[in-house]
């Protein structure tokens, strides 16, 4: 099922009731969501994903624009006509039920020919408890299972209905670090498994990047930029998404274009053209640096971080933004230690301009 | 070893406070139950045996007592939960008034049992010249002035059990309106999701949640009602014999205390039979309650 959000703007009246006015969580929203892809909804937390989340739910009302499921305009429905699955940040399974009595919860629900009898129940409910894999547990209750278990069982409950939508949010955030690469891997496979189109909400760019089809990147209530994972990586359109995505971070430095050149600090570092002399912020990957000891860019080295597969050159220069900057370079590549300072030249694919007022990125052809 | 023997040594400020007061008094009573005759001045008495006990239990006084605490728990323990139960849903449901509410609902907790006895005399207390304010309503409503403060028993077993609903509810309310904000809103959210019906949430959903608070009420509720006396004297003086409005509690004090007392023998007999009725009933709620435990 195809989801389309069209101008979709959600304002809560402001909690001080003194400043009065409203907050705007989401703001003139236009995207569209493909049939039965896995979308991760990607920002800092209080960038109003989960109120987008529980917009497309139904949850919450818009306070203008349109939701469509295919078709279909849904913005006035509520959520169980909708045929949405939300599976909640701390799961909220009911403590009092079993594992399969909470599956088999949504279906008591269903009225008039819908209704099902205890057995079709019972088997539908197993179905899903399969597909997530924990149809051994169906006789426990929620507080006798791991983090990574009743994790399964929320999605299992959202799967049951067979919804046209699933709805996570942040379904990983509850688990420790080696469950949440396991548990976002089973989410890949339970999406390619079902078709269903699943709309995921993380503050982690890396769980985002790793099995979305699609990111969408927010701040502020506001869309910053859409995409295949790699595609916003490689391409941002300001520096926020540069810098929200990737680990490292990117490094920002400021510098400034003057005849076709760019220069961080008083070094020349890159040869920009169709750019006007303006100054501008600069922002390297960390793999866009090249150890290079006729390299046009110098900065002050202050240790090599060994990390096996590759290392770390962590140094100092004027004109950056922050505290130390991190160059990714492979474990072979010889760093001269014994040296007060070290060079690196850039790849120009890895290096963007962003304008130094509306941080809109500036493209340059080397 | 060293170290248990530091252990009771840190307890036996405690252990010996609730030996002195609560488990030699305990004992004691056990014992004069058993002892008839007893006699407190001379600390004598004529021999031992189960007398006292069937004496009590075929005393007039105390099969009425008993009667009436009967009636006064299985009338109000289950409508003053209930009722409270239901209020406490109302306010719920009202967050932005809640709090006014509350604190009305709580003020006949604060103020003092006589002073309220006070008022449900003025309520409900017929004289030579006022039928009182319950009556004027009955008989706009075209019924008969009742006196139900001296009038026929089921009169006064109404406003007994009206007075007592009245002065339990605000704990019962205080304790269900917490239990029932402390349920987590997601799961609410969850069932909204899901298209559940509300009397469905509150039957699968509200009401487990909340199950421990209400089988705490309902046993304390139970308890506090068995050792009812001070609202009966409140609503029909120190005389209950004489009004047929006498407690189990009541009973006892009479037998010691009262007009006709100076039977300690009688009055520890009557105790222990509360304390088996009551120890039967809180074992039953336990049982029950840990049979349909849900955590």
């Amino acid at each position: 099922m195809k989801v389309v959000l069209d101008h979709l703007t959600k304002k809560f009246p402001n909690r001080n009731k003194k400043v009065g006015g409203f907050v705007v969580a989401v703001n003139d929203f236009t995207f569209e969501i493909p049939d039965g892809k896995l979308i991760g909804l990607l920002g800092p937390s209080g960038c109003g994903k989960s109120t987008t989340l529980n917009l497309i739910c139904g949850l919450e009302k818009p306070t203008e624009g349109r939701i469509l499921f295919g078709d279909d305009d849904v913005t006035g429905l509520p959520p169980e006509v909708r045929g949405v699955g939300l599976v909640f940040q701390n799961y909220a399974l009911y403590p009092h039920l079993t594992v399969e009595e909470n599956i088999m919860f949504p279906l008591g629900n269903l009225r008039g020919e819908e209704k099902l009898t205890k057995q079709q129940m019972k088997d539908k409910a197993l179905e899903a408890a399969k597909l997530v894999q924990i149809d051994s547990l169906m006789e426990r209750k929620p507080n006798e299972l791991s983090g990574g278990q009743q994790q399964r069982v929320a999605i299992a409950r959202a799967l049951v209905k067979m919804p046209k939508v699933l709805l996570l949010d942040e379904p990983l955030s509850n688990l420790d670090a080696r469950l949440r690469l396991q548990t976002r891997e089973e989410l890949r496979r339970i999406q390619n498994e079902t078709g269903i189109t699943t709309v995921f909400v993380t503050h982690d760019q890396e769980e985002a990047m790793s099995i979305s089809d699609m990111i969408v990147v927010m701040k502020d209530g506001v869309l910053q930029q859409i995409g295949i994972p790699q595609e916003v990586y490689d391409e941002p359109v300001n520096l926020f998404v540069a810098k929200f995505l990737g680990t490292p971070a990117i490094n920002v430095f400021e510098g400034r274009v003057k005849g076709g050149s760019l220069y961080i600090g008083e070094d020349s570092v890159l040869d920009v053209k169709g750019v006007d002399d303006r100054d501008v912020y600069v922002a390297i990957r960390p793999e866009g640096f090249i150890v290079d000891d006729s390299g046009r860019m110098k900065c002050t080295l202050l240790r090599r971080e060994v990390m096996g597969r590759d290392s770390s050159v962590v140094a100092k220069n004027d004109a950056f933004i922050g505290e130390t900057i991190r160059a990714i370079i492979s474990s072979e590549t010889k760093v001269d230690t014994s040296k007060p300072d070290i060079r690196f030249s850039l790849k120009p694919a890895k290096t963007y301009l962003f304008d130094r007022s509306t941080e809109e990125r500036i493209r340059f052809s080397v | 070893m060293k170290n248990n023997l530091k252990g009771w040594l840190y307890l036996l400020p405690a252990v010996i406070f609730l030996g002195v007061f609560m488990v030699y008094p305990l004992i004691d009573v056990i014992v004069y139950s058993f002892e008839e005759g007893y006699n407190f001045a001379s600390q004598s008495y004529t021999g031992t045996g189960l007398y006292n006990y069937s004496y009590v239990l075929r005393d007039p006084y105390f099969t009425q007592a008993l009667k009436n605490t009967f009636i006064i728990v299985i009338i109000t323990v289950p409508l003053s939960t209930g009722l409270a139960l239901l209020i406490s849903l109302g306010l719920s449901s009202i967050p932005k008034v809640r709090e006014l509410f509350q604190t009305i609902y709580f003020l006949p907790y604060v103020t003092n049992t006589l002073a309220v006895g006070l008022v449900f005399m003025i309520l409900f207390k017929k004289t030579a010249y006022t039928d009182g304010m319950v009556n004027l309503l009955v008989k706009a409503f075209g019924g008969e002035a009742v006196d139900f403060i001296g009038g026929p028993y089921w009169a006064k077993m109404f406003v007994m059990c009206f007075y007592t609903i009245w002065i339990v509810l605000p704990f019962k309310i205080l304790i269900l309106t917490s239990a029932l904000a402390s349920v987590n809103e997601t799961y609410y959210k969850a069932a909204k999701v899901d298209g559940t019906r509300p009397g469905r949430i509150f039957g699968r959903i509200t009401l487990p949640m909340i199950a421990p608070m209400i089988f705490y009420l309902v046993i304390t509720g139970f308890i506090g009602a068995f050792k009812a006396y001070s609202d009966e004297v409140a609503l029909f003086g120190t005389d209950l014999n004489a009004a047929g409005m006498n407690t189990i509690v009541g009973y006892v004090y009479d037998m010691l205390y009262g007009n006709s007392g100076g039977y300690p023998s009688f009055a520890s007999a009557a105790a222990i039979i509360l304390f088996a009725i009551v120890f039967t009933i809180t074992c039953i709620n336990l049982l029950l309650s840990k049979k349909s435990s849900v955590f």
